[in-house]
C-alpha cells in the first residue's frame, strides 16, 4: 500500500498549442486520502497529475502496477472503484466523492455491481447501423450511413468521442477535404460536432460491445445498464492497441505506451515525465517527442533498432533541429528504479540485432516511452466468426475483407486501425466507404450517388493516397487481405459466419 | 530495405546538395533576387496542403504524393506556406539584401511566443546552437508561428529554427 500521499501537481498551465479548458474541481478519496481533480478527468490521470504512479500490485509477485496505455486497452491501470474491483481507472471518470482504493493482488469477487442492479436491460431493435468504436473511423462511417438517412448507434469505450484524434496536435497530411492541415483535436472536434448534429445518430458513452450473439444479436454493456443491440448493419471500428516489448522492468510504472503519454499529456494536460526516453523512431516516438519538448519536458533520445530513422522525414527533422539524438542502431536492454523509472540502459546491436557487450549506455530518466507499433484490436471481430489471417505489414491479426470492407461476416463492415495499422486520415476513408456500402446495401436513400461516392473514395484511396512510397508497407499488407466478392463467398463457404447481418 | 535508404533517413538531417538533387534548391540567381521558399520535402508523402495555401499559385504536387515543385518566378517568399505546412518542412530564406545578413524563416510551435526584437538562439538542422538572430518579423495562424530572424549569410542554408530563451 502506498504510504503518504505524494504532494504534486504534474498538470501543465501553459502550452503552445493547447489550452486546456478544465472542468469545475472534485474531490475524490484514493486510500481515505483526498484527491483533488477537475471534471472531464478519469480517475488514473488524476491521480497521476496529484503525483500517484502505483494503483495496484500484481497477484503473484507484488510487483507495482500503474498507467500505461490510457485508453482502456490493457489492465495497467486497474483500482478498486467503489467496491468494484479490476476497474479501467483510465476510462472511468472522476465524480466528486468517488471511493479509490488500491488493489492488492487478485480482488475478492465484488458485493458491488457499480450501479447495474435493478435495471432492466434494454432492447434496442430496428437500428440500421451499429458503429463500435467512435474514433475517426467511426464517426466518419456513421456520419456517411447517417447522411442517407439510415439510423446510427455508436457505442464508444471512452468518455469522449473522437478515439485517438483528441491526442494528437501535430497538423494532419493530406488533403484540405480530408481535414489535410488541421490538427487531429480540431478533426476530432468537427467530427463531433458533425454527429452531434444529426438526429438520427445515437451515442452510448462508456458503452462495450462485448460479444456477437445468435440470430445477429451484439451484447453491449453500457456505464449503468445492459444494452442488447439488434442491427441490420454493423460497423466494427474499434481501433488498436500499443505493442509493448519484452525487457527486465518493462512493468515499472513510468514505462508507458507512447500513445498513453499523448493522452496524459495532450488530452489532460498532465505532463507524464521530466526527462524522458522513447524506444521506437517511427512516426508515433517521434511525434511524442516533440509534443514532450513542446510540454515542457526533456527528450533523453530515441532508440531505434534498425540503422534508419522510421518516421516520415519531416517528422524526423522537426525533433533534431531542437536536439533530439537518435540511437540508431540500439535497443533497450533494462529499465530499473524502485516502484517508479529511475533511468534506463540501452545497448548497441550488431549487423543480426544482438547486443554488443560492452556497448551499454546508462540514461537517468523517469519516463521511458514504448513506441513500437500497435496491434489491430479485432477481437471483437474474431468472436463474431470474421476470418481473420496474421500480416505482419499490419500488426498482427486482421479480418479478410472486401473493397466495401465487408468481413466473411455478412453485413459487418470493418475499418480504421482494426482492420489493419495505418493512420487517421486512412481510417477515416475507410470508415465513409464502410458506411456508404452500409447505405448501399439498405438500398437507402441515394443509394446510387452513395455508390458513386465511394467508387471515387475507392480510386483516392488506393490509386493516390496509398501510392505514396512512405505508406507502401500498409499498401502491400491491404492487399493481401482485400479478397473479391467471388472469393470471399468461397471463404464462406468453408468457413460458415456464425452470424449473418444485412437482411 | 538497407542500401536503399537515403542518408537523411539515418541521420533525420537533410543536406543541400540532396536538397539540390532533388530539385527542391531554389538557383543561386533567384535566391539572390529576393525571399523564396524552400519546401525541405524530400518523401513523397502523400499531402498538398502547400499547393492549396499558396496565395501565388506558385506549388504544384503531381496528384497527392509527388514532391512540391515550386515556380521561382511565381514564389515570392511570403511565408503563408511556412505557416500551413503540417511538416512544418518550408523555409523562406532571403540573400538580396546587401551587407553581412541574410533573412530565415522558420515555423515556431513552442514558448514563449517569439516578439519581434527578441534575440533568440539560431539552431542548425540538427539541435546546434550556430548564433544568434534578431526577430524581424513574427506572426501566428492555427498556433504556429512563421518568425523571420536575421543572420550571418553564411549561416543562411544552415538555420532551420531558433529557441527563444524564457
Amino acid at each position: 500500500m502506498p504510504g503518504m500521499p505524494p504532494l504534486k501537481d504534474r498538470r501543465i498551465w501553459e502550452h503552445p498549442i493547447l489550452t486546456f479548458k478544465r472542468g469545475r474541481r472534485v474531490k475524490f478519496y484514493f486510500n481515505g486520502n483526498v484527491v483533488e481533480g477537475y471534471e472531464g478527468e478519469s480517475i488514473a490521470a488524476a491521480l497521476y497529475a496529484a503525483g500517484y504512479d502505483v494503483f495496484s500490485r500484481s497477484p503473484y509477485k507484488g510487483r507495482a502496477r500503474g498507467a500505461f496505455c490510457m485508453i482502456g486497452k490493457c489492465s495497467s491501470c486497474f483500482a478498486v472503484v467503489d467496491g468494484v474491483p479490476n476497474t479501467r481507472t483510465c476510462v472511468e471518470p472522476i465524480r466528486e466523492g468517488v471511493k479509490v482504493e488500491f488493489q492488492e493482488g487478485l480482488a475478492e469477487i465484488p458485493s458491488a455491481t457499480g450501479g447495474l442492479e435493478g435495471k432492466d436491460e434494454e432492447v434496442i431493435e430496428g437500428v440500421d447501423v451499429l458503429v463500435i468504436g467512435g474514433g475517426p473511423a467511426g464517426l466518419a462511417a456513421a456520419i456517411a450511413a447517417a447522411k442517407h438517412g439510415l439510423s446510427v448507434l455508436i457505442v464508444n469505450e471512452h468518455f469522449k468521442l473522437g478515439g485517438q484524434l483528441i491526442k494528437q496536435t501535430h497538423k494532419f497530411f493530406g488533403s484540405k477535404d480530408l481535414f489535410g492541415g488541421l490538427r487531429g483535436f480540431q478533426v476530432a472536434e468537427e467530427l463531433e460536432s458533425k454527429v452531434r448534429s444529426m438526429r438520427n445518430v445515437r451515442v452510448l458513452l462508456q458503452a462495450t460491445a462485448y460479444g456477437f450473439f445468435r440470430d445477429g444479436w451484439v451484447g453491449v454493456a453500457g456505464k449503468d445498464r445492459l444494452y442488447r443491440v439488434k442491427p441490420r448493419f454493423v460497423i466494427a471500428a474499434p481501433g488498436a492497441a500499443e505493442r509493448h516489448l519484452a525487457f527486465p522492468g518493462n512493468d515499472l510504472p513510468g514505462v508507458m505506451g507512447a500513445g498513453g503519454a499523448q493522452t496524459l499529456m495532450n488530452e489532460y494536460g498532465i505532463l507524464p515525465g521530466d526527462e524522458v526516453l522513447v524506444v521506437g523512431s517511427g512516426n508515433v516516438g517521434v511525434i511524442v517527442s516533440y509534443q514532450l519538448l513542446q510540454a515542457g519536458a526533456k527528450v533523453k533520445g530515441i532508440v531505434e533498432i534498425l540503422p534508419y530513422i522510421g518516421a516520415w522525414f519531416v517528422h524526423a527533422a522537426k525533433i533534431r533541429r531542437y536536439g533530439v539524438k537518435v540511437y540508431t542502431r540500439h535497443t533497450i536492454k533494462e529499465v530499473w528504479g524502485k516502484d517508479r523509472v529511475e533511468g534506463a540502459t540501452i545497448v548497441r546491436v550488431d549487423e543480426h540485432f544482438k547486443p554488443v557487450p560492452g556497448s551499454e549506455t546508462d540514461i537517468p530518466c523517469d519516463l521511458v516511452l514504448i513506441a513500437v507499433g500497435l496491434t489491430p484490436d479485432t477481437r471483437l471481430l474474431a468472436q463474431a466468426g470474421a476470418v481473420v489471417t496474421w500480416v505482419p505489414e499490419l500488426g498482427g491479426l486482421v479480418p479478410i475483407r472486401t473493397k466495401y470492407l465487408e468481413t466473411s461476416v455478412p453485413g459487418l463492415f470493418i475499418a480504421g486501425d482494426a482492420s489493419g495499422i495505418e493512420e487517421a486520415t486512412t481510417a477515416m476513408i475507410e470508415g465513409e466507404i464502410a458506411g456508404l456500402s452500409a447505405v448501399v446495401r439498405a438500398g437507402a436513400d441515394d443509394a446510387g450517388n452513395a455508390a458513386e461516392r465511394r467508387e471515387a473514395l475507392l480510386k483516392f484511396l488506393w490509386d493516390e493516397y496509398r501510392a505514396s512510397p512512405v505508406v507502401a508497407k500498409a499498401k502491400a499488407g491491404k492487399l493481401k487481405v482485400t479478397v473479391s466478392e467471388d472469393e470471399m463467398e468461397r471463404i464462406r463457404v468453408s468457413n460458415p459466419p456464425p452470424v449473418r447481418f444485412g437482411s | 530495405m538497407g542500401s536503399g535508404v537515403p542518408p537523411y533517413k539515418e541521420t533525420g538531417i537533410i543536406t543541400v546538395e540532396e536538397l539540390k538533387r532533388l530539385g527542391l534548391m531554389p538557383p543561386e540567381e533567384r535566391l539572390a533576387r529576393g525571399p523564396v521558399a524552400i519546401p525541405e520535402c524530400p518523401e513523397e508523402i502523400p499531402c498538398n496542403i502547400c499547393v492549396v495555401s499558396c496565395p501565388q499559385h506558385a506549388i504544384s504536387i503531381e496528384g497527392i504524393k509527388g514532391l512540391p515543385r515550386i515556380d521561382w518566378d511565381k514564389c515570392v517568399g511570403c511565408g503563408v506556406c511556412v505557416a500551413k505546412c503540417p511538416g512544418l518542412a518550408i523555409f523562406v530564406v532571403d540573400l538580396s539584401k546587401p551587407g553581412e545578413y541574410a533573412y530565415v524563416t522558420v515555423p515556431h510551435e513552442f514558448l514563449p511566443a517569439p516578439k519581434v526584437g527578441d534575440v533568440v538562439d539560431l539552431l542548425s538542422r540538427e539541435g546546434k546552437v550556430v548564433g544568434k538572430g534578431e526577430v524581424v518579423k513574427a506572426w501566428e495562424t492555427n498556433k504556429t508561428w512563421v518568425v523571420t530572424v536575421r543572420v550571418p549569410k553564411e549561416l543562411a542554408m544552415e538555420v532551420r529554427g531558433i529557441w527563444v530563451r524564457k
